[in-house]
């Protein structure tokens, strides 16, 4: 579904990303660990279109996305949901979602749509009045989920779904990651937190310092001792 | 009863300042750029309402609609054509960019018609005195309000309910957000551009009306004044730009009527002093901590 075909992303004259290379396959859900600054985000940024690769390709259902304006991108199935939630705090839960659905026209899905994120997240629900600045943190990440699917994706970016969330919600959000894609949504998911990620991943790639150094099934990585010993804080 | 007479001249002057100062802060919102072409912009408004009235022969609303579109095609252009290869650049580049826009409309004009003043006819709009509880109203001034009113309400009709207005709001709030959502900045920025613009060329128009007298520089002072009320009621808030220009409009004919009319527009400039010692984000500007 997705391909990613020797990046390498600059920022001025830093490189985020050397030679990364990576494939999604439908219906998988694949994940990216690594260290702050190891070029997670980075990668993410440069598939849904904010950055631009200097060199290498990234293929989307065979075609070079590599390059093209983000609301292409999203026009395409693929939504991102950022580091840090970026919510919109100053508009309601409710029109954040409304944002999120910016593209689309088809009135009665978008309804369908708002239905099924008020089922995945209740808490939005009862909350749809109030602004998004005023909620919690796990909240926002909830609003910040909802807003992506919205855009009805075939392909979801997570970057850092745990960032800042007590243990409890953080075992919630990724239920509820598990849960997105048992309903057919392919998921990309970036993190910190290995431990989680590698429990509900098919696949992983270890990053580091903009190079992917391991890649291999969840349960491989899981049993490497390599990983055990940078990520998984273990001996 | 002349405390309220005063109270009426400022409404009036202080709407005119409001849908200036939309512009200014609609434009900061989004681009955080203090465009300093917006009063320039709402003098060509005022030469295009004269020029539709005199030359076209329009009547008020079709001189003030007609202004209004050349001045949002005009917006558009400045932002295409001189803030855009500069959006990321330097503040002070597209500062100093936006005072050059500003002479050059000004003397471009003055190279074109020459620096004369005109005089709007006084004959567009019924100029009919009412006496209310031994005020004196002109109907012009009232239908200057009203139409400021509506256009107000307008604007906030489009910013919270249609689609380009949220679009406008994600924008603001976090560019590379709504980028994510689909949203096309560049085309939004425009879209911003060209309403700002338009609410300054209505404004134009409605000045001309009111004050008769318009030429190429008329659009400084007012300019200047819309910028201290879109501080004071808070740089890129909506409603601030609304209540800071009205407020502005009274402060000013209240300093006038207390017969310090020399003051007026040294007044202006010690509110937007005391607002930058006092309450730097403005009247409503408060910010809103978001929970991480």
């Amino acid at each position: 579904m997705l391909k990613v075909e020797s990046i390498n992303v600059f920022y001025g004259n830093i490189q985020a990303l050397k030679g990364v290379s990576l494939e999604v396959k439908e219906g998988e859900i694949v994940t990216f660990i690594g260290a702050n600054g190891a070029g997670k985000s980075t990668l993410l940024k440069t598939i849904s279109g904010l950055l631009k690769p200097k060199h290498g390709d990234i293929l989307y259902e065979g075609q070079s996305i590599a390059g093209k304006a983000a609301q292409m991108i999203v026009k395409q199935g693929i939504s991102h949901v950022p580091e840090g939630r970026r919510i919109f705090a100053n508009m309601t839960v409710e029109e954040n979602l409304e944002l999120g659905a910016f593209l689309r026209k088809d009135k009665d899905g978008i309804r369908e749509d708002f239905e099924k994120v008020y089922h995945l997240f209740p808490r939005l629900l009862e909350r749809r009045k109030q602004l998004a600045g005023t909620l919690s943190g796990g909240e926002q990440q909830m609003l910040a989920m909802g807003r992506a699917l919205m855009a009805r994706p075939r392909l979801l970016l997570l970057d850092e779904p745990s960032m800042g969330l007590a243990p409890l919600l953080v075992k919630t959000i990724f239920r509820i990651i598990e849960e997105i894609n048992s309903f057919g949504t392919t998921i990309l998911l970036v993190e910190q937190n290995a431990n989680m990620a590698l429990s509900v991943a098919d696949r992983a790639y270890v990053i580091e310092s903009g190079r992917v150094v391991l890649s291999g099934s969840a349960e491989e990585l899981n049993a490497s001792e390599q990983v055990k010993m940078a990520y998984l804080g273990g001996h | 009863m002349e405390l309220i007479q005063q109270l009426v001249n400022g409404i009036s002057l202080g709407s005119i300042y409001a849908l200036i100062a939309l512009g200014y802060t609609m434009v900061y919102g989004i681009v955080r750029l203090i465009n300093f072409a917006h009063g320039d912009v709402f003098m060509i408004g005022a030469f295009v309402g004269f020029y539709a009235i005199t030359g076209l022969h329009l009547g008020f609303f079709s001189a003030l609609l007609l202004a209004m579109a050349v001045c949002s095609l005009l917006g558009v252009l400045i932002e295409r054509i001189a803030y855009k290869p500069l959006r990321n650049a330097t503040k002070i580049a597209a500062l100093i960019t936006a005072i050059g826009v500003s002479l050059l409309i000004e003397y471009g004009v003055i190279y074109i018609r020459g620096a004369q003043p005109e005089a709007y006819p006084g004959t567009i709009l019924p100029d009919k005195k009412i006496e209310l509880f031994g005020v004196t109203i002109s109907s012009q001034s009232i239908l200057i309000l009203c139409t400021s009113i509506v256009l107000m309400i307008l604007l906030q009709l489009i910013v919270h309910k249609t689609k380009i207005g949220k679009a406008m709001r994600a924008v603001s709030h976090d560019a590379e957000a709504a980028r994510l959502m689909g949203i096309n900045v560049d085309h939004t920025i425009s879209a911003t551009f060209a309403i700002g613009s338009a609410l300054a060329g209505a404004a134009g128009v409605i000045f001309g009306i009111y004050y008769i007298k318009i030429e190429p520089l008329m659009g400084i002072i007012p300019g200047l004044k819309a910028f201290v009320a879109a501080v004071f009621g808070g740089i890129g808030i909506i409603p601030g730009a609304m209540v800071g220009g009205l407020a502005l409009g009274v402060i000013e004919a209240l300093v006038s009527g207390l017969g310090y009319s020399l003051w007026r527009d040294g007044v202006a400039f010690i509110v937007l002093i005391l607002i930058l010692i006092f309450r730097p984000s403005g009247l409503f500007g408060k910010n809103v901590r978001e929970k991480v």
